[in-house]
């Protein structure tokens, strides 16, 4: 088993981050593997921890009551998910489950909330790299309800 | 070039050898309360002792107070509909048994003489000659009827105040080649054309008709005459610095002047019919009832027609805002990256023709006013 | 110029309203060669015409369209059969500069019916024809059921690194779910040596040059394939103008350090 430290090293959102500060987030994560179609965070429950995937795929999901699950996106390698532990309540919005196998770092929230607080630098380099991820997940959203591929009616239609 | 004199009472001549050579004569006419550019036959038919009235929307034809042939300025019509014809056809299909069959309406272009061409639309002409000719693709109905075309141009003795040729660099003396290049001149009891050649066609014509020798006083009074146009429409409302108009106009894409000149452009297309550079045209394509004979038409068309800019969904440009800064920066502006010259000769046909009285020049200076 | 007239080979229905036609000329004519990037003019009788790119190789012989129907021209197009016949008129615009590949990593970017005009690209690098590093394709969609040339993809998938993603799918679709930005933003890639071609809806080549900039790519190495209405093709009907630049004439395909400009100005 690698280590902890250097698989996080080697994952782009923690990408050029301080020595010091992986030391620190490496004591909060271990490593995970997920069968495929296996739950990785089922809604409303306690949110405590994120992930950091190495590899597969993984549906973030929501269930229809008249037609199961709704696939909203798929994440790789690369991707990172889980923001719920920021903030209370502290539990997951969707579901996360493993569409084939995967390997991910698991890293425990309650662990980061309290070394953020004691050390602000770590706390404002973590936020930096969230709100970037935030903010491209938004963009994408935003692409996606533009639904840019389908007909659309043009402006002058829209207003006469 | 040597310039000779043509007396005015034998301008007939001159009309009448030139349609001898086989051209078909346009010149101006007076006609429905305006001076076209139609089929001349002989020089009775010219508007001899005419001019017009010009300003932002207004235009009225009235007598002179002499009989001067050329006496009128930039009316309705301009040159151009008879090189870019305003609706021709450009192919004809057929449905056969299994295929189908396109043959190119191709045109035995006419050999048209054009009497009267003042020198902002010989440079119209030009401008014309660049996108249908001199480009990358010819449109070969246009390029058949320039490349006979005769041109008798003539200087201008008068100009109205809607004129600024003189900033656009485009006149009012000729400067670009013609057949023949004319001047009138009324002076007490004397009425003649300086006329000289600037083609071998010109010359055959030259030497058909009573023409002798120009004197030096002759050829003062007709570059007097240009002189007193020069400086009048110098002095004239029209007048404004064009030397930066492309970099004015990239810079100013955003400028409110377009929300104020949208409140009143009626987007009608008059502008760009009377215009003599405007090219844009659109085509339609139609079959007959029996479903089996199509036919592809071309027209003008403007950009400040709704579909012109249609794209899946609806046009690019969906309000007259848009329209118009597409109209008056692609003259001004963009023209000069396509063709290397302004799209605008300054004869200001869109001033007059502008059924709500929007001035191109006063445009120009709106948007340079709020840039600063 | 006037249309030559072609005969449909093919005709294969991609998905409900778009389909491929191979066309093949008459005896009397002269195959129209087209390169990357290049459109003809299609004509359908009585009906007008309509600006398509090129879909095919360049070593088969007669030319390759697909066409979505949703304007009167295309619709009239769609009903034509294997061996009936429309008109021709082209090659017409700049293609990709392929030439100013050499070594590059070359990233195609492609959003619902824009990897039309990008496939002959991906046909050139399988054929070995494009002297670049490596090849990678990024395609988006709507729907699983809108996903372009979805078997070629598969077969595409083997030869060079495809990355295929859907806006909106069930838990049926075994792919990705997402925007196209999505797998571009987790990409590797050198920004020094990478090139991207990106043909789809005008908003989402946007999103794609802003995070391609973002990654490091210069604008000098982002080009784009640009639509507006054309009636003649050759330069002369103005109605595609966009800015200085006619599209049938100076493009479709553009360099974005040459029209970043012309880019942020809405309704021009």
């Amino acid at each position: 088993m690698e280590d902890i430290e250097e698989l996080l090293r080697q994952h782009t959102f923690f990408r050029d981050i301080a020595d010091a500060h992986l030391r620190t987030i490496g004591g909060c994560g271990v490593e995970v593997q997920y069968r495929p179609g296996e739950y990785i965070a089922r809604e409303n429950m306690p949110a405590d921890y994120f992930f950091l995937i190495r590899r597969g795929c993984v549906a973030v999901e929501i269930q229809l009551p008249n037609s199961g699950p709704l696939c909203l996106q798929t994440l790789h390698e690369g991707d990172i998910f889980g923001w719920s532990w920021l903030f209370p309540p502290y539990q997951w919005t969707f579901d996360a489950r493993a569409v084939d196998s995967v390997q991910a770092i698991q890293l425990d929230g309650r662990c980061l909330r309290g070394k953020c607080e004691a050390e602000p630098e770590l706390g404002y380099e973590l936020m930096k790299r969230f709100a970037r991820i935030m903010t491209e997940r938004l963009q994408a959203t935003r692409l996606q309800l533009l639904d840019i591929y389908g007909e659309r009616p043009g402006p002058a239609e829209g207003s006469s | 070039m040597q310039s000779f004199i043509l007396e005015a009472c034998h301008l007939d001549q001159l009309i009448q050898a030139i349609r001898q050579h086989g051209f078909q004569l346009v010149g101006p006419r007076l006609q429905d309360g305006a001076i076209l550019y139609c089929e001349i036959t002989a020089a009775d038919q010219l508007p001899r002792g005419w001019t017009d009235e010009q300003e932002k929307g207004r235009y009225r034809v009235r007598r002179r107070e002499d009989d001067a042939f050329f006496g009128y300025n930039a009316g309705p019509h301009s040159w151009k509909k008879f090189l870019q014809q305003p609706r021709r056809p450009v192919w004809r299909a057929q449905k056969a048994a299994h295929a189908m069959q396109i043959e190119a309406v191709v045109e035995d272009a006419p050999a048209m003489a054009f009497l009267g061409v003042r020198s902002c639309e010989l440079h119209a002409i030009a401008i014309q000659d660049r996108v249908f000719v001199d480009n990358r693709f010819r449109n070969e109905s246009y390029a058949g009827r320039r490349e006979k075309l005769f041109i008798a141009a003539v200087e201008c003795a008068t100009a109205a105040p809607t004129c600024f040729c003189t900033s656009m660099n485009t006149g009012p003396e000729v400067s670009l080649p013609a057949d023949l290049v004319m001047t009138e001149v009324i002076h007490d009891t004397e009425h003649y054309f300086l006329i000289r050649a600037g083609s071998a066609r010109g010359e055959d014509i030259l030497h058909q008709i009573p023409v002798e020798a120009a004197t030096a006083r002759q050829l003062r009074q007709a570059a007097a005459a240009v002189e007193r146009v020069r400086q009048q429409v110098e002095a004239g409302p029209r007048s404004f610095d064009s030397s930066d108009l492309k970099a004015l106009l990239y810079r100013n894409f955003e400028s409110p002047a377009w929300d104020q000149v949208a409140e009143r452009c009626l987007s009608c297309a008059n502008c760009t019919m009377a215009c003599p550079t405007c090219f844009c045209s659109t085509v339609e394509d139609t079959t007959d009832l029996s479903g089996d004979h199509a036919e592809r038409w071309e027209r003008w068309d403007s950009c400040f027609t709704a579909d012109f800019s249609h794209l899946t969904g609806g046009p690019v440009r969906a309000d007259t805002r848009s329209r118009y800064r597409q109209w008056i920066t692609h003259k001004l502006a963009t023209w000069h990256d396509q063709f290397g010259t302004s799209g605008c000769v300054g004869c200001g046909r869109c001033i007059a023709w502008c059924p709500v009285g929007i001035d191109i020049t006063e445009e120009v200076e709106r948007v340079r006013r709020l840039e600063g | 110029m006037i249309p030559a007239v072609y005969r449909i080979e093919r005709r294969i229905e991609e998905m409900p309203g778009t389909f491929t036609l191979s066309l093949l000329p008459g005896a009397r004519e002269e195959v129209v060669s087209l390169r990357p990037g290049q459109f003809n003019m299609l004509y359908a009788f009585g009906a007008g015409e309509v600006p398509i790119s090129s879909s095919g190789t360049a070593d088969t012989p007669g030319l390759v369209h697909t066409i979505r129907a949703q304007g009167a021209v295309t619709r009239a197009l769609e009903r034509l059969r294997e061996g009936d016949t429309l008109g021709l008129r082209g090659p017409f615009g700049n293609g990709w500069p392929v030439a100013r590949l050499a070594g590059r990593e070359l990233l195609v970017i492609a959003g619902g019916l824009g990897l039309a005009p990008l496939r002959p690209i991906i046909y050139a690098q399988l054929q070995g024809s494009m002297n670049v590093h490596s090849v990678r394709l990024f395609y988006g969609a709507r729907r699983p059921a809108e996903v372009l040339y979805r078997s070629e993809l598969e077969q595409w998938g083997r030869a060079l690194e495809v990355v295929a993603t859907v806006d909106h799918a069930d838990v049926n679709w075994p792919g990705r779910v997402g925007v196209i930005t999505a797998p571009l933003s987790t990409a590797q890639l050198d920004p020094q040596h990478t090139v991207a071609f990106i043909c789809g809806p005008e908003i989402m080549m946007r999103f794609c040059v802003q995070l391609l900039m973002g990654k490091g790519i210069s604008p000098a190495n982002i080009y784009l394939s640009m639509e507006r209405n054309m009636k003649c093709a050759t330069g002369h009907c103005g109605h595609c103008q966009w800015g200085p630049n006619f599209i049938c004439r100076d493009g479709p395909v553009f360099r974005y350090s040459d029209i970043r400009g012309w880019w942020q100005i809405p309704a021009l």
